[in-house]
């Protein structure tokens, strides 16, 4: 898998490079501010890139505003933004063009490396992955939309973790469930949200995230 | 005679009649100030300085209901309460006082005597009521010499009383705003105490601004002191018994290790907390547009925001914006129990506008929560002001300006605006005074002595034009010159 990295601490973006090697990743371009990104994403087309969003020479949201860009040319171009801080309104743009191999987590996440290359696949492959707390939040604003007071416990967990990004299978893992009970469980998710079911995993989650966002 | 004109014959009356009592009060109080200074009965002064300012005081509010113009108030603030030292006694220059009755007196006496406004008023209550009286009492004071004319026998009075209630349509509005007009430059604050006001204001904001930072200041070191900095010293802690378990239980070593890095993602997550409290970090990427809009997402109100920001303000100014507006958010969800809330910020020329409002039950008190209070504070170093309407039942609304959120680029002078206002201020008093009115003062006395008035050089028939022509010359260049600087201050206000 090759992947293009940009971050511009030096020692962040050292064991980030040797997260992904041990992984069996190739570092195609590890870059530390916005134009040497944009430039080394459309030179490379990676199969993934991870960006930080604050990086030089402005300090803002450099990374983000490069992706964007580069996803722009590059439809699909899969990207994996790591943050010091999550927001909505981030995650809301980076999902805006609605195809997925977009994921969005806290810098804290790199610690679990098992976790953090897991999503850096999923991403990868076109699937997305949310940071727990995005949707935690997501889900804060959507308290009183009326379809998803009326999910169970059970649902409303399966639903976070759906809307994280992950697979049915993953899902059963966490959760200790059969693949066919979560089955049951998102049938049922979608039926109450109203939403078209879909076999295709990718898609079922980009939908959720999109009615969670709907507002 | 419609109303408009009956009301303001009517307030004219009152207004003569105003000036009437003026006349009484400013000769108590006069005769009080005459008595201080003549005799050193300064016990006096400050009962007599208190008539005539209530008498002022009166007034204003009076030519503010009627004549609609709004008169400030003029007085330097009063000084403080005297201070004992710490043996208990008050010191005043070299003298000792053991209650502060003296000393409070003195203060208050040179306080009243040092403020032009005292002298101000005088001169209003005397000259200044007389003529605004008898222009407001023009009419009145027509049909009654008209009226014992015509009782006395002569047909003239007639004309008078015909005279007054002709002209009343025009002459009764004319004269309030006249009235409004002495008073306002006799009652009204001097550029000296307007600035002494200002400076006064502006201390008190300083001082609570920078009270409420260190405070802040405190909250942030204590926070990190109890939070991440202990958090810190557990992972380090537990990373060193890590290393002694290592070889001898290696199991026990990882699941230490395990638990540091939970530590450490605890820790991560309060300095983020923290960070949130003192800089949104989206605000330092995005400004306050997107800042408020990425808080509206994470609102659990139905929350609506329409931005309309030309540029960037100031980042301190940006901040207060963020956290007034983060304040007001809370403040519904907690208090006015709302379900939808509107956010609208917007450019009023260099001004910032800020209206939230929502649609809970009203009834917000500034005087009983702090919450309205704190962000007045932090809003007033920027000289921003905070209205509230909050009737109970809702819906609840407030708006908060701040002047000058947006870069003033004055614009530059045309060079060629510049160049003449600067030569019609230098010259013009040339062609105006010596070549102008002093020729012409030696013309009409005959005087021999030419010296260097030019006129006076040429042939008898070219004189005159010339001197006049030199007159017309100056006058013109004055009138230029003021009207340019006038329109470049006008200009500058319009950017304020």
């Amino acid at each position: 898998m090759r992947v293009v990295l940009a971050e511009d601490l030096h020692l962040l973006r050292e064991g980030l490079v040797h997260l992904l090697r041990a992984h069996g990743c190739e570092v195609v371009a590890a870059v530390e501010s916005g134009p040497e990104l944009l430039d080394a994403l459309v030179r490379e087309r990676p199969d993934v890139a991870v960006v930080d969003v604050r990086l030089p020479p402005t300090f803002t949201d450099e990374g983000l505003q490069a992706s964007l860009a580069a996803r722009r040319r590059i439809p699909g171009l899969p990207i994996l933004v790591l943050s010091q801080h999550v927001e909505q309104l981030y995650a809301r743009e980076l999902l805006a063009d609605g195809t997925g191999g977009i994921g969005y987590l806290l810098k804290d996440r790199v610690f679990n490396g098992e976790q953090f290359i897991d999503a850096v696949r999923r991403v990868a492959a076109g699937g997305t992955a949310m940071d727990p707390e995005v949707i935690a939040k997501l889900l804060v604003s959507n308290a009183r939309n009326e379809p998803v007071g009326r999910l169970t416990p059970r649902e409303r967990e399966v639903l976070e973790l759906m809307a994280e990004g992950r697979s049915n299978t993953a899902i059963g893992q966490r959760l200790y469930l059969s693949d066919s009970a979560v089955g049951k469980h998102t049938a049922s998710i979608f039926a109450k949200l109203g939403l078209a079911p879909s076999d295709d995993d990718n898609r079922r989650v980009l939908a959720v995230l999109a009615f969670l966002n709907g507002r | 005679m419609n109303r408009r004109t009956a009301v303001a014959v009517r307030r004219g009356l009152a207004l003569f009649l105003l000036a009437l009592l003026g006349q009484v009060v400013a000769l108590v109080a006069l005769v009080g100030i005459l008595l201080t200074f003549l005799f050193g009965m300064i016990f006096l002064f400050p009962p007599a300085v208190r008539l005539a300012r209530a008498m002022a005081g009166l007034n204003r509010r009076v030519v503010r209901e009627w004549c609609g113009v709004d008169v400030e108030e003029p007085y330097l603030p009063a000084p403080p309460p005297p201070v004992p030292q710490r043996d208990g006694w008050y010191r005043e220059g070299r003298s000792l006082y053991k209650t502060p009755r003296i000393p409070a007196f003195n203060q208050r006496l040179s306080w009243l005597m040092k403020d032009s406004a005292t002298w101000h008023d005088l001169a209003f209550l005397v000259p200044g009521m007389w003529a605004g009286g008898l222009i407001a009492g023009a009419p009145l004071l027509l049909v009654v010499l008209g009226v014992a004319q015509l009782v006395g026998g002569t047909a003239l009075g007639l004309v008078w009383v015909a005279l007054a209630v002709a002209s009343a349509p025009w002459y009764a509005p004319w004269a309030l705003r006249s009235y409004g007009q002495i008073a306002r430059a006799l009652l009204g604050p001097t550029e000296k105490a307007r600035l002494a006001r200002r400076v006064s204001t502006l201390a008190r904001a300083r001082t609570e601004v920078v009270d409420s930072q260190a405070a802040e200041l405190r909250r942030i070191e204590r926070d990190l002191h109890d939070g991440a900095q202990a958090r810190l010293v557990a992972v380090g802690m537990t990373i060193g018994a890590a290393e002694q378990l290592m070889e001898s239980d290696p199991a026990a070593a990882k699941a230490l290790l395990a638990k540091a890095r939970d530590a450490s993602s605890d820790a991560l997550q309060e300095i983020r907390r923290l960070v949130r409290g003192i800089h949104p970090p989206v605000l330092a990427e995005r400004g306050l547009g997107d800042a408020v809009r990425a808080m509206a997402l994470d609102s659990p109100l139905r929350t609506h925001v329409t931005v309309d920001l030309a540029a960037r303000p100031d980042p301190p100014l940006e901040s207060a914006a963020y956290f007034a507006v983060s304040e007001l958010l809370t403040n519904a969800v907690r208090h006015g129990g709302a379900t939808e809330a509107w956010i609208d910020l917007s450019h009023q020329g260099t001004a910032l506008r800020i209206m939230v409002s929502d649609d809970g039950q009203g009834g917000a008190d500034p005087s009983r929560g702090t919450g309205l209070q704190g962000i007045e504070r932090r809003i007033a170093a920027f000289d921003g002001v905070l209205a509230l309407s909050s009737p109970a039942g809702g819906p609840t609304t407030v708006t908060i300006e701040l002047p000058r959120a947006f870069e003033v680029r004055l614009p530059p002078i045309p060079k060629w605006r510049a160049i003449t206002m600067a030569l019609c201020w230098a010259l013009c008093w040339i062609p105006l005074i010596p070549q102008g009115f002093v020729t012409m003062g030696f013309k009409l006395a005959g005087a021999s002595e030419k010296a260097w008035f030019l006129a006076l050089y040429l042939p008898e028939p070219w004189q005159w034009p010339v001197i006049v022509g030199m007159i017309a010359l100056g006058a013109t260049m004055l009138t230029v010159a003021s009207v340019l600087t006038a329109q470049h201050r006008e200009e500058g206000a319009s950017c304020e």
